[in-house]
């Protein structure tokens, strides 16, 4: 961090925001890797092990982003470091996108096990309700849209953090100082 | 030419009801449509329901003397549901229910007692897999119009049977309690 110019401290983001977006990005990272690791496995103890770990990893980054947006929706996050209006507009849309899939993904997951007869019981001890009915075809659609979502985000989560090295390294601009853990 | 090939028709199945039906109250008929066997399996706390979709009983059975009843029935394993396509195929494997060395489970009645009014204790043999286990089940009778109901649900342990065996027999990941709910259609049970 010695070579880019200091931000006050005003720039940074909170604590609570920087706490949700580390926390948040080893999970959905993490969630990410086992769901397409898991994805083809045979039956096995193991795959149904992995199966309901990422399937609790899933309601808590739901839940989690659900408390994180309160919070960003309630404090002013700081203003954006000088950049060409394109690249503004970029992020903020990758930003929105990030959101949307935070949710839909474990929504869509959720209903695909749902569908499959396997109701989701959180940590193995707190039960959910199925929102669809137990059905092999819709079953299917919902694996696919599971699939499809959880491919977005793979793939938004690189743009998010190509666009932050780049930022960082590149336009020496500071960006990643405004969401690292300690004051650098 | 049709009036007649119908009157031919008519008779001989009169002709084969009248050979082949047993005498009337002596043999109840199970509505297999009306009737329905389920099981409940708990995998790391998650319950997973099954059915079995085809299976047929021999019932001979008067609510009048409960112990002269015999109760014996084949369910066909391959046909039981299990949500997807996958853990239906894996059901079928060796180490669950193993379909095609045992393709059926079967139960035959021992004794059965009245235990209060409209209900009864079957006991019995549960045979799968090659296993045979004792077994007593609690029957709840209702009685609307021609149909009797018979409805209960008991719990066995997967492992007693070998259901789920090799790596699947810790039972912090698929508990060894199953539950089997049951509620049966018949025809020709006598008033209570």
């Amino acid at each position: 961090m010695s070579s880019t110019r200091t931000l006050a401290g005003a720039e940074r983001y909170s604590g609570v925001a920087i706490a949700f977006h580390w926390l948040l990005a080893v999970m959905i990272i993490g969630s990410l890797g086992v769901g397409f690791y898991m994805a083809d496995l045979p039956m096995s103890p193991t795959r149904l092990k992995l199966f309901n770990w990422h399937k609790w990893a899933g309601i808590t980054i739901m839940t989690l982003s659900g408390l994180r947006l309160l919070w960003r929706l309630t404090h002013r996050p700081p203003p954006d470091v000088a950049m060409p209006r394109w690249q503004r507009v970029a992020a903020h849309a990758t930003h929105w996108a990030l959101y949307a899939l935070f949710f839909l993904t474990p929504l869509a997951g959720w209903a695909y096990s749902s569908a499959t007869g396997f109701p989701v019981v959180v940590f193995g001890v707190l039960p959910l309700p199925d929102f669809v009915p137990v059905d092999k075809a819709l079953a299917e659609t919902l694996k696919a849209r599971h699939h499809l979502m959880a491919f977005l985000l793979a793939a938004v989560v690189l743009l998010h953090v190509a666009a932050a090295l780049k930022h960082h390294f590149l336009d020496h601009d500071g960006l990643l100082t405004r969401m690292w853990p300690r004051p650098s | 030419m049709t009036t007649m090939m119908n009157v031919l028709r008519a008779v001989s199945a009169l002709v084969a009801v009248a050979m082949f039906a047993p005498p009337a109250g002596a043999q109840q008929k199970i509505v297999p449509a009306q009737s329905e066997i389920a099981f409940t399996s708990k995998q790391m706390g998650v319950p997973v329901d099954g059915k079995f979709k085809k299976f047929d009983a021999q019932v001979a059975f008067d609510p009048k003397q409960p112990q002269a009843a015999k109760i014996a029935f084949t369910i066909d394993l391959g046909s039981a549901t299990l949500g997807s396509a996958e853990t239906e195929a894996e059901l079928a494997k060796p180490d669950w229910f193993n379909t095609k060395a045992f393709p059926q489970a079967t139960f035959e009645s021992s004794a059965v007692k009245a235990s209060a009014p409209g209900k009864f204790d079957v006991a019995g043999k549960l045979v799968i897999k090659g296993a045979a286990q004792d077994v007593t089940v609690p029957v709840v009778l209702a009685q609307a119009g021609a149909n009797t109901t018979a409805s209960g649900a008991f719990v066995i342990k997967r492992l007693d049977f070998k259901i789920g065996d090799g790596e699947w027999k810790d039972t912090s990941m698929v508990a060894n309690d199953v539950q089997i709910k049951f509620k049966l259609t018949l025809t020709g049970v006598a008033p209570l």
